[in-house]
């Protein structure tokens, strides 16, 4: 129903610009503080206007907290969790969608209980299995009375950081409810031409999704970037650290120079990736996850 | 060109059973239209030659080899569906040369096919287009183009054309079968529209809850409907059915209080038994006030070609066709006759038609069946 109410209007709006302010309010102190000097920064009361230093202190801030390398290891890490994560869950919705199985239900329940045992809920078992892949191999052999010796784990490496965070139900389902509203005739149609289903899931489905395939990637290269849990428990070597684990080299120490500037531009580096991701594909995003553009 | 043979053919869905038995057998190049009310089992029937449906029990032979255990694409049948089913993310030209992409045809040779392909259904100046930027008959064509392109054995069509405007329809109609002159190819048609079915059939096939009510040559069907329901599924308005009694002394059948001659040996054959008697509207005749028929008209029709009255007699819906001039209005009782020789016998019991002369009676073969089974009829 669409009514005329101007005050209930003005009432929403100021209760809208309120939270606006809000979130904003941490973005301006950190842009702000990151171009001022160490004097500035700490001057009472703080100022919310940018200055011109801002160069020199991401450049400190890039060789205090070697930023290069936990950069890169980052970017590798979010862009492998996100293309796992959009491969296996298009592959994952293909067959839960367009396959007759006796089984269907059960892998259909078996991804939809993920939904409630995400990373932080099973962090100990998957750090086990982490390390040492054949624990479960093991444990199963050991009732028999066997043992094994096999040892292989995946601390300290790509694998590692990545594979344990690439299952995922939220990719899944926005897959399936695209599937589900193609209609039957479309895969009978191409059944009738003479194209199999992996042809069919190449040459139809993949390209009928790509603006769901471009809303996952944002989601997903977001959660993958702001990893933080997990990469702490896998990574010792400094060599594969990321971002988030050098937030904390970034902060000033305890007695030290209190240059909060440094810090400051260090995480505004660290903030940029996602922001890009986000901005560039945000058109996609929205139509991926509102509309099924057809 | 095919043959198509379907031999005891059953389908169920879990316990539930769909299809009964059916038993048919389509000539190559024949124009086969199966038709029938939705729910009976004629898309079914298409899917399981097409080989998107299992098969139950039976066998379908397309060109003397069982298909039954065969892939869609082994089979050599193209199918257009209701709702077209184009691949929305391709022109229309990858639409039509979808099927020799996947078998590998070289893309210059498929080019030339999709070009030659595309003049046969008037589509070659859209050959760049997306299916949504067409018109509902274009896509209609898209689809037939997509299914000739393949030059396939079989053409089968699922309800084509029920989702295109009135006037359209009738265009499309028209080029279906001028493709198919073109083309020879054996055609299977389904449909539940009784005038696309009579139009486009070489031979009809009537289906009813999963069984075959009736196969012949469209006339054949309209004019001698093997049971009550082909007589009131073909022909619009319907048929007129009405169970009565015949009654071999007067040789009349009683209808609402007045008794309506019939053919006294056809009287004579029957005994007195319980029939339900059809009759065509447009066989009915408007007549004298005192003879016949008397009905109250509920509302009149307007064709254009002639009108419809709509009434009630003995509780039963009755219509009529009448010229246009005739002078009829809702309201008014007018005195309705209904001409002996095109009377339809159906047995009350089975409801299937009962043909003359009835074995073990003497009537003589020539009048009654010269009578009964060709009426003049002309179809509305």
């Amino acid at each position: 129903m669409i009514q005329r109410t101007p005050y209930a209007d003005a009432f929403t709006y100021a209760i809208m610009m309120l939270g606006f302010f809000l979130l904003l309010g941490p973005f301006l102190v950190v842009i702000a503080g990151a171009s001022q000097t160490m004097q500035q920064v700490n001057t009472v009361p703080f100022s919310f206007l940018p200055q011109g230093e801002f160069m020199k202190n991401a450049s400190a801030a890039w060789a205090r907290a070697d930023l290069r390398t936990a950069m890169t290891n980052s970017l590798i890490m979010a862009a492998l969790v996100t293309a796992g994560k959009v491969a296996l869950s298009a592959c994952t919705a293909f067959a839960i969608v367009f396959f007759r199985t006796p089984l269907k239900h059960v892998f259909f329940w078996s991804v939809f209980i993920t939904l409630m045992l995400p990373l932080e809920v099973r962090v100990v078992p998957t750090y086990a299995v982490a390390a040492d892949l054949f624990q479960p191999v093991k444990s199963v052999l050991s009732l028999f009375g066997l043992d094994i010796k096999i040892e292989w784990n995946l601390l300290n490496s790509y694998a590692g950081l990545t594979l344990p965070l690439i299952a995922t139900a939220t990719g899944t389902f926005l897959y399936r409810q695209f599937f589900m509203t193609l209609p039957d005739e479309l895969a009978e149609a191409a059944r009738m031409d003479g194209s199999g289903s992996v042809r069919f899931f190449f040459d139809m489905l993949l390209p009928l999704s790509r603006t769901n395939m471009l809303a996952l990637t944002t989601i997903m290269f977001v959660y993958g970037w702001n990893q933080y849990l997990w990469p702490l428990l896998m990574v010792t070597d400094p060599s594969y650290k990321t971002v988030m684990m050098s937030l904390r080299a970034l902060l000033p120490s305890d007695n030290g120079i209190p240059d909060w500037n440094v810090t400051l531009a260090g995480s505004l580096i660290i903030m940029a990736p996602p922001v890009i991701v986000v901005a560039v594909l945000q058109r996609w995003f929205v139509r991926g996850l509102v509309s099924s553009e057809k | 060109m095919a043959d198509i043979q379907i031999r005891a053919v059953r389908k169920s869905y879990g316990k539930t059973p769909t299809l009964h038995g059916i038993d048919l057998s389509f000539a190559s190049g024949e124009f086969v239209v199966i038709l029938g009310p939705s729910g009976c089992g004629k898309s079914t029937l298409l899917r399981m030659i097409a080989g998107l449906e299992d098969i139950t029990a039976g066998d379908i032979a397309i060109d003397g080899r069982v298909v039954n255990k065969m892939e869609p694409r082994e089979r050599g049948c193209a199918m257009v569906f209701q709702n077209y089913a184009l691949y929305p993310h391709m022109t229309v030209a990858g639409n039509i040369g979808y099927a020799l992409k996947v078998s590998g045809v070289p893309k210059a040779e498929r080019e030339r096919r999709i070009a030659e392909t595309a003049k046969i259904v008037g589509l070659q100046d859209y050959l760049e287009r997306r299916p949504a930027a067409l018109s509902g008959g274009q896509r209609q064509r898209v689809a037939m183009a997509r299914a000739i392109i393949r030059e396939p054995k079989v053409f089968l069509f699922d309800e084509p054309l029920s989702n295109l405007d009135a006037k359209l329809r009738v265009t499309m109609r028209a080029e279906i079968r001028k493709l198919h002159q073109r083309l020879s190819a054996t055609s299977v048609f389904v449909t539940h529209d009784q005038v696309e079915a009579m139009t486009l059939a070489d031979r009809l096939v009537v289906m009813n809850r999963g069984h075959v009510e009736q196969v012949g040559r469209p006339l054949d069907i309209y004019h001698r409907p093997a049971s009550t329901f082909v007589a009131s599924f073909i022909g619009a308005p319907a048929m007129n059915l009405f169970k009565t009694r015949t009654e071999v002394e007067t040789a009349t059948v009683r209808l609402d209080g007045a008794a309506i001659p019939i053919d006294p040996l056809v009287a004579h054959a029957l005994q007195g038994r319980d029939v339900i008697v059809g009759i065509r509207p447009e066989q009915c005749r408007l007549t004298r006030e005192g003879h016949g028929i008397p009905a109250r008209i509920d509302f009149v029709e307007e064709l254009g070609v002639g009108r419809v009255i709509h009434c009630e007699i003995a509780g039963e819906a009755f219509a009529a066709a009448v010229a246009e001039d005739a002078e009829v209005a809702a309201g008014d009782t007018v005195w309705l006759s209904l001409p002996p020789e095109q009377l339809h016998y159906f047995d009350a019991e089975s409801g299937r038609r009962i043909e003359f002369p009835l074995p073990g009676t003497d009537i003589p073969a020539a009048r009654s069946s010269a009578s009964i089974t060709h009426p003049t009829g002309v179809l509305s």
